[in-house]
């Protein structure tokens, strides 16, 4: 059994209303443990509904969603799932509730009960794995967009879930901001976290095992980032924009240089037009 | 005509414990009719420095002049004219659609107009014509609330409410920030149109190197309250010193031909900005390796 498991999972916004809208139709989708997914799609693509089911934030309108075993429609299951799975938005400013950093970090594990030491514990860990332990007494409003998302993740972390799903963690932050969430969740992911994560950069996504493709509320490609990525004329019809080295391998094929079609990183481009190491082992 | 920043330097909460300094000496001038840049890490003066142009802060030491106007008026009589030069520089803030609260697309871009105190007329016809200008059609849009529609729309909603106060010089602060790749194309190319079209000088704060690389002509960068930069995106991009010292990166497409140069592939420039000019290099190269071998 897969960890998140979608079987013909549909969602419609405003059901039986004039204004109901399906945000996603039909959509079957399994992703196992310690998987690093990130799923990509223009606006209004169905993303974020897709990210919000599977901690039973949103339930299906039609078909079932199943994490770690438990059906999220079911009453019961709400608050396991939810001890599963940690989820941080876009908008660090909106996720941060408390006057210290700690105290943030803390406010979930308060909310379940958990024994004072315990807490204590957890939120030392969660500060530590996202490299914020010297900020932990630091007013939150202080920080910068990049430090701030950190704490975020670390208020996740503090729950202990074995997967986080994080929808456009960094589309706020500026490059290093990025850069440090990035890292944080590549050490998260090799630690044995599953992560999902909602992106509209491609760098980002390409550093994911598999990709996710929205458009109009179903997935229209899904694979790795090489096989789903390099498609220049398909990334551009779902909205999307090709890295650099595949879209400037579409343009010199077109101009008759022989390179290979599934050119994704620079270094791959440099390695088929210098034949320089370091070459794709992927 | 320009905007001219005369040594200006800026010091928030000064003389109180949380005394900072956001703006040390800085000179630029930024010419009618360009279309300029302006990058810097988070905290290095870049938004300080934006609010200076249209006299929402006044330096604690130094001018601003726009069209030859000191924006800080040292007389009475010299009050009214530095009004209308704050008027002509329209500011768009970073996440300017949070600031949108009317109920329909039409009112909220008619506020600014109805403000001035111009007939009915002038205002319906000043609002069509900024709807046109961020590209939503008006019969379609007018009548709908603005909270219904999507990022990028409400985004251009609220560029057309300061567009309808007809700026000489448009400033825009991270205009694409948190919008999706399609989004973000759709506001810079309607920001280059307009650029093109209504000769409209514009300034802009970015992040995206690429961005700036491929739209500006003109660079401004900034550290520390400071500008270490001022040229042309091609001259500013050269200096990676300066720009690591700033905690910038050059634009990927720079880095990657210059990857491609160490790499063996005798490339003759590395200074291009966009990937359309990367190709013809790159070919260039090639060509060059073949000929050498044959």
């Amino acid at each position: 059994m897969s960890f998140i498991e979608m079987e013909h999972l549909s969602h419609a916004y405003h059901a039986g209303d004039e204004t109901e809208r399906m945000a996603l139709s039909d959509v079957s989708l399994a992703i196992e443990k310690g998987e690093f997914v990130a799923v990509l799609g223009a606006n209004g693509s169905g993303k974020s509904t897709l990210a919000k089911h599977i901690n039973a934030i949103l339930l299906p309108t039609a078909g079932n969603c199943r994490v770690a075993g438990f059906d999220t429609s079911e009453a019961g299951s709400v608050w396991e799932i939810r001890r599963e799975v940690g989820m941080v938005f876009q908008n660090p400013d909106n996720q941060l509730i408390a006057a210290i950093v700690e105290d943030d970090v803390a406010f979930g594990p308060e909310n379940i009960g958990m024994a004072p030491e315990r807490i204590r514990e957890n939120v030392r860990c969660a500060l530590a794995a996202v490299g914020m332990e010297h900020f932990r007494s630091f007013a939150p409003h202080l920080l910068s967009g990049g430090q701030k998302q950190r704490v975020a993740i670390a208020g996740a972390l503090a729950m202990q879930p074995k997967c986080l799903v994080l929808d456009e963690p960094t589309a706020m932050l500026d490059p290093k901001g990025r850069e440090e969430v990035m890292m944080v969740l590549k050490r998260l992911h090799a630690e044995g976290m599953t992560v999902v994560l909602i992106t509209h950069f491609m760098e980002e996504a390409s550093e994911a095992q598999r990709v996710i493709i929205m458009a109009d509320g179903r997935i229209a490609a899904i694979g790795t980032p090489r096989e789903v990525l390099t498609d220049h004329a398909a990334m551009q019809k779902w909205g999307l924009e090709t890295p650099l080295a595949a879209c400037l391998a579409a343009g010199l094929l077109k101009d008759g240089v022989k390179l290979p079609r599934d050119i994704l990183t620079d270094d791959d481009l440099i390695c088929a037009l210098t034949g320089e190491e370091p070459c794709p082992s992927k | 005509m320009s905007i001219e920043i005369k040594h200006i330097s800026y010091t928030y909460m000064p003389k109180t414990p949380f005394e900072r300094q956001a703006l040390k000496e800085v000179t630029a001038t930024i010419e009618e009719g360009t279309f300029t840049a302006i990058a810097g890490h988070t905290g290095s003066g870049k938004s300080t420095l934006l609010q200076h142009l249209n006299g929402l802060l006044h330096p604690t030491e130094g001018h601003v002049v726009v069209d030859g106007v000191d924006l800080l008026p040292q007389k009475k009589s010299e009050k009214k004219a530095a009004r209308a030069a704050r008027m002509k520089v329209g500011m768009v803030f970073q996440y300017p659609e949070q600031q949108l609260f009317e109920e329909t697309v039409e009112a909220d871009i008619a506020f600014g107009p109805k403000n001035l105190e111009l007939s009915g007329e002038d205002v319906a016809s000043r609002v069509r014509e900024s709807m046109e200008l961020v590209h939503l059609d008006y019969e379609r849009f007018h009548a709908r609330s603005p909270f219904v529609l999507s990022g990028g729309q409400m985004r251009r909603v609220a560029i057309a409410g300061i567009l309808a106060l007809r700026p000489k010089y448009l400033v825009l602060d991270e205009p694409t920030a948190g919008l999706d790749p399609r989004g973000r194309k759709e506001i810079l190319s309607m920001v280059t149109a307009l650029h093109r079209r209504k000769k409209t000088t514009v300034i802009f704060v970015s992040h995206n190197m690429d961005d700036i690389a491929r739209l500006a002509r003109h660079l401004l960068v900034f550290n520390k309250g400071m500008l270490v930069a001022d040229g042309t995106p091609q001259a500013v991009f050269g200096q990676t010193d300066v720009l690591r010292e700033a905690g910038l990166r050059q634009p990927h497409v720079m880095t990657l031909l210059r990857h491609l140069r160490e790499a063996g592939l005798p490339l003759e420039r590395t200074d291009v900005l966009t990937a359309e000019e990367a190709e013809q290099a790159i070919c260039a190269a090639l060509k060059k390796m073949r000929g050498e071998k044959s």
